[in-house]
């Protein structure tokens, strides 16, 4: 009896293993194909160590292209995605606590339009937005990719700290009151502390959100050296621009970097947060 | 205590003007972002428009041009195809995988990681344009199918009858998100059901049947809706990897409105086709809460 166990469990590690692995081929395979030779990585397809390793497509991706390198491509994405974060976050958690602690005339309806768009996404607005944002005379700015974050239209992220600060017990905020606290002194000195957690989910999905973000910049985004990461690289796998696969699958690998390294990090909020709350696709 | 008696500061913190002041962003960002935008595109779509030239009331003409063009009934049926098989297929790999990596092991975290990675990161670019490769006449795929015993490589991306099917297995390949939701929903469901199955005389494969997913007929539900929505909606895969081809056959709603609003610079016509896959979307969700009381289970534990 007991030996048909470790075997039925041996067999189960071996199955979800071997199935976790086919799962991640895809993604291993690339980056192992960025330190091939540029020309063997077809011919070798199906080998999966590099021989020899060698880490020129990096250098040679790294050069971009029409004059401008990887390194302003990175820095805009990094710059889009973290000042559009930082008011994606602050903005959600302010209007989350006013859901959750404070009544007052049409909060339900309010309420509703948060939640309708959570179901609205961009594809949807994207012709309505672009003409507004053309009236506005945002194209060609980074403004269609910041603003409208600073005004917590990601229903999402709304949802998921007034979820959060609705679990917070009452009695702390009754407390401050007798202690001479205003509504927004208990947010800044007791609820913002306490919902730290749900920051930072919010903060990873966010940045990632930001950081893979193609179809905005792809409208909004008319000039070379203004190209976040996500949209460069569309341009550079283009085949009028380069067929230097191994610099692709290079540059490609390095764009998703920032978003393997907040995964093993922080993978303990993330599953927290999708678990808490779920949704994306 | 009359409100006149109150100075600005007490007037502001009242429960109800902290409420307002609060949400006070959101309805700064709903006005300016969401509704003025889609009134405005609301009116486009009742004109001739293209960017270049002022708008020209045109009345109904967009839509009547819509249901005359081909190419649009093409698009809409590619949309339905690729969201009726991907979603539930997606949905039954992480309700399966969610209910094997419930088992915990020592090993079960690095698990969960590998089954979630490639969500993680699927919406990229990167990955859409490795998918593009691997799938292309020299790509992995072809190569491992040959080596297995096939004889000449398969044009995956080339032939009508192939090509959505590479965007399908990438969108079925990206099931994580629904599979965590899945695991924390398993998790709530309380012991005790299982113990009294069990007594009850109820196997392994009866209590899945009876107690697990009655129980998790509402998750699914939740699952069903955000991914259905998600699915009409897919854009970024179409764009890079196929743009359509071959002969449209993955020509996605969502591309095609983009080709005709910004390639094509028919703005009126755009709007227009965003409406309609508003409506559609509204149906299909409408639709789906509409049978809601007849398979999904609310009544807790």
């Amino acid at each position: 009896m007991e030996k048909k166990k470790t075997v039925g469990t041996i067999i189960y590690h071996i199955l979800v293993l071997g199935f976790g692995l086919v799962m991640i081929y895809p993604l291993v395979w690339m980056i192992m194909s960025s330190f091939k030779d540029t020309n063997t990585i077809f011919t070798t397809a199906t080998q999966l160590i590099p021989d020899p390793f060698v880490a020129d497509n990096y250098i040679t991706g790294w050069k971009g292209f029409a004059k401008t390198s990887f390194a302003v491509f990175f820095k805009n994405s990094m710059f889009i995605s973290v000042v559009a974060t930082i008011g994606t976050i602050i903005s959600s958690a302010v209007v989350a606590y006013g859901f959750s602690r404070c009544s007052f005339p049409g909060r339900g309806i309010l309420f509703a339009a948060m939640l309708a768009t959570m179901m609205l996404p961009a594809q949807v607005l994207m012709i309505p937005q672009y003409l507004w944002y053309q009236k506005l005379g945002w194209v060609n700015t980074y403004l269609p990719l910041i603003i409208p974050y600073w005004f917590a239209t990601q229903g999402f992220f709304v949802y998921l700290m007034k979820n959060f600060i609705d679990g917070i017990p009452r009695e702390l905020d009754e407390a401050a009151k007798i202690d001479g606290c205003s509504y927004y002194t208990i947010f800044s000195r007791i609820i913002l502390p306490l919902v730290k957690p749900a920051m930072i989910t919010g903060l990873i999905f966010s940045f990632m959100w930001r950081w893979d973000d193609y179809l905005g910049p792809l409208l909004y985004v008319n000039s070379t050296e203004m190209y976040p990461a996500s949209l460069a690289l569309k341009m550079f796998a283009d085949p009028s621009s380069s067929s230097d696969y191994g610099a692709m699958f290079a540059m490609a690998t390095l764009s998703i970097l920032p978003a393997m390294i907040i995964f093993f990090t922080l993978q303990r909020y993330l599953v927290e947060g999708i678990s808490t709350s779920g949704l994306k696709g | 205590m009359g409100n006149k008696h109150l100075t600005l500061k007490q007037k502001l913190n009242t429960e109800k003007a902290a409420g307002i002041i609060c949400t006070l962003p959101f309805i700064i960002g709903f006005l300016l972002f969401m509704i003025v935008p889609m009134g405005i595109s609301l009116y486009y779509s009742f004109c001739d428009y293209n960017i270049l030239t002022p708008p020209v009331f045109s009345g109904l003409k967009n839509y009547q041009k819509m249901f005359n063009e081909e190419v649009f009934w093409t698009s809409l049926k590619v949309t339905f195809k690729f969201a009726f098989i991907s979603v539930p297929l997606r949905l039954i790999f992480a309700l399966i995988v969610a209910l094997i990596l419930f088992r915990s092991t020592k090993m079960t975290g690095i698990y969960r990681a590998m089954y979630y990675l490639p969500s993680m990161i699927g919406g990229s670019v990167a990955v859409a344009i490795l998918w593009k490769r691997l799938f292309a006449l020299d790509g992995v795929i072809n190569k491992i199918f040959m080596l297995l015993g096939m004889k000449e490589p398969v044009s995956w991306l080339g032939d009508t009858r192939t090509a959505i099917w590479t965007l399908i297995i990438l969108a079925v390949w990206q099931f994580g998100s629904s599979m965590l939701i899945f695991l924390s929903s398993l998790k709530q469901i309380p012991v005790s059901l299982y113990e009294a199955a069990e007594i009850d005389g109820a196997n392994k494969w009866q209590q899945f049947w009876r107690v697990t997913l009655p129980l998790l007929t509402s998750t699914i539900f939740f699952n069903l809706v955000m991914q259905m929505i998600n699915g009409f909606l897919a854009f970024t895969q179409s764009q890079i990897i196929t743009q359509g081809k071959p002969m449209n056959s993955t020509l996605f709603y969502t591309v095609y409105m983009y080709q005709q609003s910004f390639q094509f610079a028919n703005t009126g016509y755009g709007a227009a086709l965003a409406w309609v896959m508003l409506a559609i979307i509204g149906l299909i969700t409408w639709i789906l809460f509409a049978t809601k009381r007849f398979w999904v289970y609310e009544g807790g534990f």
